[in-house]
């Protein structure tokens, strides 16, 4: 697996939608990865070729400039450009994760190896942050029930967590305390096997940048964004509920499940309605940001309100 | 310190209108140029809300600072910075009821009553309004005493304006703290003074 980076990347390299479109038709028909090398297209060759789902959405992509610049990644700083401005410190290559917990294969994995096995999809996404803005993302990914099968878990395994590189050095926004690092996220198993939930590798045929969770990330689009934990170096499989970073911090603000629900506000942002990245009028927040078909039996009999 | 008088009018007084103008014409310009990043109308609304809180702080301060450089003349910049304090405020929330309600005031009823931010940052506007209608030199003559008494609301609203701040802020609180400690010091101050005298 070839994983270059591309740190001067500039305004000229961002690809609008149309381009994009075009791209990967001409991905499709090309003959491989050697074209898109001599043409200077995506670095992760699986990111390249990632095929299309019958999981995206057609509606209009965010921008790549938007998607890129407009971040919440608090290892990098608070401020929404912080991530963009900081991330270039972070070193993605050679990155390992860890696996433990209750499972048969636990051990220290090389991305590379954990990415051979995979086939990488292109999923178009919409993704809800808790904070009412959203976007329309084309990741690319493979189902993190993939990677869950391949370490065998347990029948104590109830739920998986993640964790984010703690390295102040390679994260400076970790020298503060706002969070207790390292960032932890986690999902029960049946959320984890759902389909829909992606371990991201990729935006727009590239390689994610380190300011959207470079190397890899989870994805899980029917929830708020903070569940989508960036830049993993541990899975953990637990018996237990993890408790998540944002729950340790404000625990009547921010719950385990986290799900997209119009219903249930936030003291601080009402959750009817969310600003969709470069559009002027605001549009209603769905039911599991829209994925209600998929993920509602997860919740059946359970009392969302007491459960956010 | 006293600044020659037609240097004050002709050159002093114009420069800060100007200066004071100028978060104003940033955003005016960030929207026509779109340089307001990718979620520029919250940008924008934050921008006036800071500038407002800024702008009220600076009016608090007029009146020590003039005490402490011996400079009577900065009492007559009291005005207009009140009144451009006023101003970033009031487009703060027409920021707010545009581009983040876009004029459904069943949704802004709902806020009002649901998150107690948008209750306190209202009520703020709301008593600062008669503070700015009675900055004329007529009202001050004609409301007397009355005058300095209704003005004396200006501490409330600047500490309601901290705490809606303060509980916007989501974790990082650096700002609303900066904010606060310059808060109290202004008015600790004039308590200081109170008790003294």
């Amino acid at each position: 697996m070839l994983i270059l980076k591309n740190k001067d990347l500039t305004d000229n390299d961002v690809t609008d939608f149309d381009i994009y479109q075009n791209r990967r038709k001409f991905m499709k028909n090309a003959a491989g990865v050697g074209i898109a090398a001599a043409t200077g297209l995506p670095l992760i060759e699986a990111n390249a070729k990632a095929v299309k789902s019958p999981y995206s959405t057609n509606e209009k992509l965010t921008d790549y400039e938007d998607i890129t610049s407009y971040c919440n990644f608090y290892e990098f700083g608070t401020g929404k450009s912080d991530p963009a401005n900081n991330a270039h410190t972070l070193v993605t290559s050679p990155w390992t994760v860890t696996v433990e917990g209750e499972c048969e294969k636990p051990g220290k994995y090389n991305l590379e190896d954990l990415l051979k096995t995979v086939s990488i999809e292109e999923r178009i996404y919409r993704f809800r942050c808790v904070e009412g803005w959203s976007m329309v993302i084309p990741w690319m990914g493979f189902p993190l029930a993939d990677l869950i099968k391949r370490m065998k878990p347990t029948s104590k395994a109830k739920y998986v967590y993640f964790e984010t590189l703690h390295d102040p050095k390679q994260m400076p926004g970790q020298k503060r305390a706002v969070l207790d690092w390292p960032y932890t996220e986690g999902l029960r198993m049946d959320e984890a096997m759902n389909p829909l939930t992606l371990l991201g590798t990729g935006i727009y045929g590239k390689d994610l940048l380190n300011q959207n969770g470079a190397p890899l990330r989870l994805v899980v689009p029917w929830k708020y964004g903070f569940k989508s934990i960036k830049s993993i170096v541990k899975i953990h499989f637990s018996e237990t509920q993890p408790v998540n970073s944002w729950q340790k911090a404000n625990k009547n603000e921010y719950g385990f499940f986290s799900n997209v629900n119009p219903q249930v506000s936030h003291p601080r942002w009402s959750q009817r309605k969310e600003r969709r990245i470069g559009q002027f009028r605001k549009i209603k927040t769905q039911m599991f940001n829209g994925y209600e078909k998929q993920v509602a039996a997860l919740y059946k009999g359970m009392d969302l309100k007491k459960h956010y | 310190m006293q600044i020659p008088e037609p240097y004050f009018t002709r050159l002093f007084k114009p420069v800060l209108f100007i200066l004071l103008l100028l978060p104003a014409l940033y955003y005016a310009y960030g929207i026509w140029q779109d340089t307001l990043g990718a979620n520029p109308l919250e940008a924008i609304i934050r921008g006036l809300g800071d500038w407002g809180l800024r702008i009220l702080l600076l009016t608090l301060l007029v009146s020590p600072l003039r005490r402490i450089i011996n400079c009577p003349q900065l009492l007559r910049t009291r005005r207009m910075l009140g009144l451009y304090a006023y101003f970033y405020v009031v487009l703060h929330l027409l920021g707010y009821l545009w581009f983040d309600q876009f004029f459904d005031w069943e949704e802004i009823w709902f806020d009002i009553l649901e998150r107690p931010f948008i209750t306190i940052g209202m009520a703020a506007v709301i008593l600062l309004t008669p503070l700015a209608v009675t900055s004329t030199k007529g009202m001050i003559r004609r409301l007397g005493k009355n005058w300095k008494r209704l003005h004396s609301l200006v501490y409330p609203i600047s500490i309601l304006a901290i705490i809606h701040f303060w509980m916007m802020v989501k974790l990082d609180i650096r700002e609303p703290v900066i904010y606060s400690i310059l808060l109290a010091i202004l008015l600790s101050e004039r308590l200081y003074r109170k008790i003294k005298t």
